[in-house]
């Protein structure tokens, strides 16, 4: 370690004003005290600094999505066998092994890009490097399909770094969730790699094997059958609920105005909406969906740490789940089609809405400020997210558009609670004086 | 006669052209006429059939009105203009209609929305009320220009990137977009076409990069606050 700290500290001059490297400062300053902490010292006020700068406030979301990014790699390792049928011929190290293949290089791109047009920023601004992208650069392959072409990931990390982040001033200054973002471009620019079944599982099969007619899998060498192929493993949970309004419709224009027609084509729709659902899968997360998303229990970890350590506000991710059973409550209440008749456990294991809630929710940039401003903050991502889910089945997840709305609502949340706040303190104020 | 030509192009009046190019523009500057700029520049030539139909409708109206201008009694003034721009805007309609009708089916109701095209009713209302004919002249050209010119660079990033075009020709091979060989089933290709570019809402992104450009190489552009 001292050695390094030598390299750095006999480096610094060149990087000073009216050194060689000048217009590089910020990178060279960016790396260093990534490596040490600063040795910037207080000069005017209080002395006293607390240890926790934006860097270790990064690092512990970071350490908190760990979990998430573990279970991905393997789950798409897994989620990729199975479909094929091959699980028996492929163990739990092949698994991991597929799924770091397919993964890993989606997190390099991600980092590489947008910490680099970060730093293209900085150095042309002049102003030094933050470290807001950390957290951004785990999130987004978080929440692509693991099959996602590494260009699209590339181009929409550049997007939302750009017009979401730099455009507005940099880290802290965003008003959009960046790497949410990043998802909504790729989800509007690309609906055939991000949507759908066939974008979460990948069906390409290891070497030595093909397809055979029959939709099953066979070994080259011996011609002999190993594998079923899952006509139906690429589905998420969300779509599943959506094919069960199609059941209903189908089953409706099929028995025409028949009696009892309405209530037998429901009938459908539940029995679809059933087919191959388990909610314990769920919640382990052995389903298919974006990488890091799927696993309820690795989600719970991470927000674990996030409260313990004070990094996120456990009063967004509350009102969140209220809001959305909230919502629930009144669609099972209603009723009218097979999708509102989804409990509201399901409703929170399924897709991203765990994910969102606890990573991108919680975003302290762009949620609400206030305190109370976060719990109707919070509430109303749960509730709308239910409501673009069952009403809107073009848009499958409705978690992302939901943050991205209440994102750009928050400032006035605060507003309201900020001037309802002066405005109770002024009655008070007016009841003490006439008092005396 | 010899000296009104002169003056009609002196240095003032070329000034009239100039600026609306630039430091005054409608779109990126005064920020008019945007619905236009994001329903209609999905491919180059229907942004540019529109840029042309406004380059009639607000020469014409600038001329016409600026010889009216000492006739329109100034209570009435709003609806004369828009007398006169509607019966222009019919009169293109038509002419669209009849002949390029494939893009006159494109345009479609925002062809009629010309009439309430702000950019036309404000170089109405700020110049030619006040001006002879020859400067509303230039002013029109200038400020439909700097409209052309805006709608063309977004027509032409949204078709390359949207529909891998330029002009309706292919500039990007079917066989480099994602797609499924009926041999051997298997997906090829590694290019998909940008989908957001298709939709309204990237315009407001791509007039929003023009401004940015134009404001950081013409600083006095930028507003304090």
């Amino acid at each position: 370690m001292k050695f390094l700290e030598k390299i750095v500290d006999k480096m610094e001059p060149n990087f000073e004003k009216g050194g060689k490297y000048e217009k590089w400062f910020p990178l060279f300053d960016g790396f260093a005290t990534f490596l040490f902490t600063p040795k910037h010292t207080t000069k005017k006020g209080v002395h006293i600094r607390d240890a926790v700068d934006l860097k270790r406030t990064m690092n512990t979301v970071i350490q908190a999505m760990i979990p998430c990014l573990l279970f991905g790699i393997w789950n798409t390792g897994f989620q990729h066998y199975r479909a094929l049928g091959l699980l028996e011929e492929f163990g739990f190290l092949d698994q991991v092994l597929f799924g770091a293949i397919k993964v890993l290089p989606v997190v390099i791109v991600s980092y590489v890009v947008g910490l680099g047009v970060e730093f293209g920023f900085c150095i042309a601004k002049g102003h030094p490097i933050e470290e807001g992208f950390l957290v951004s650069g785990m999130l987004i392959p978080l929440i692509v399909p693991a099959d996602t072409p590494l260009w699209m990931v590339a181009i929409a990390t550049a997007f939302s770094v750009i017009f979401v982040k730099e455009v507005f001033g940099g880290t802290g200054m965003n008003v959009l969730n960046p790497a949410l973002t990043a998802r909504a471009f790729l989800f509007f620019a690309y609906p055939k790699q991000l949507s759908g079944d066939k974008a979460w599982v990948n069906m390409e099969l290891p070497d030595g094997y093909s397809y055979a007619e029959n939709g099953t899998v066979v070994l080259n060498e011996l011609g002999q059958k190993v594998g079923d192929v899952d006509a139906i493993a690429g589905a998420t949970q969300l779509s599943r609920f959506n094919a069960s309004i199609g059941a209903m419709k189908d089953k409706a224009e099929e028995l025409g105005e028949a009696a009892g027609a309405g209530k037998e084509a429901f009938q459908a729709g539940v029995v679809k909406l059933g087919e191959k659902f388990d909610l314990l899968d769920s919640f382990l997360g052995v389903i298919p969906g974006s990488i890091g998303e799927t696993s309820v229990i690795a989600i719970l970890i991470g927000a674990g740490l996030l409260i313990h350590t004070g990094v996120a506000s456990w009063k967004i991710m509350a009102s969140g789940v209220f809001g959305a059973i909230f919502m629930t409550l009144i669609f099972n209440t209603a009723g009218v089609n097979p999708y509102m008749t989804v409990n509201p456990l399901e409703h929170l294991f399924a897709g991203g809405f765990m994910f969102g809630l606890v990573f991108m929710a919680t975003d302290p940039v762009s949620a609400a400020q206030t305190e109370i401003g976060k719990v109707i903050y919070g509430f109303f991502i749960g509730l709308f997210c239910i409501m673009i889910r069952v009403f809107n089945p073009a848009y499958p997840e409705g978690m992302m558009l939901a943050i991205l709305f209440m994102n750009v609502m928050a400032p006035l949340i605060d507003h309201y609670v900020i001037q309802g706040n002066i405005k109770m303190r002024l009655e008070r104020l007016k009841l003490n004086t006439e008092n005396h | 006669m010899s000296a009104k030509r002169e003056s009609l192009f002196s240095k003032k009046n070329m000034k009239l052209i100039k600026d609306p190019l630039n430091d005054s523009n409608p779109i990126s500057i005064q920020v008019l006429g945007i619905c236009s700029a994001l329903a209609i520049t999905i491919m180059l030539e229907n942004a540019f059939v529109m840029s042309m139909s406004v380059l009639f409708v607000l020469i014409m109206a600038n001329v016409v009105v600026s010889l009216l201008r000492n006739l329109i009694p100034d209570k009435i003034r709003i609806i004369v203009q828009l007398v006169i721009v509607a019966t222009l805007v019919i009169t293109v309609d038509q002419v669209l209609k009849a002949y390029v009708y494939e893009v006159s089916k494109q345009l479609s109701v925002f062809v009629g929305l010309i009439i309430t095209n702000c950019i036309i009713m404000g170089r109405l209302e700020a110049f030619a009320l006040g001006n002879k004919p020859g400067p509303s002249f230039l002013d029109a050209i200038g400020n439909a220009f700097g409209y052309t010119w805006i709608l063309l660079v977004v027509g032409f990033v949204r078709e390359v990137f949207g529909s891998g075009s330029i002009w309706g020709i292919k500039i990007i091979p079917d066989d480099w977009v994602y797609h499924i060989n009926p041999d051997t089933g298997l997906t090829e290709g590694f290019y998909e076409h940008n989908g957001l570019m298709l939709l309204s809402p990237i315009a407001l992104f791509l007039v929003a990069a023009v401004i940015w450009a134009q404001r950081s190489k013409n600083r006095k552009l930028i507003e304090e606050n």
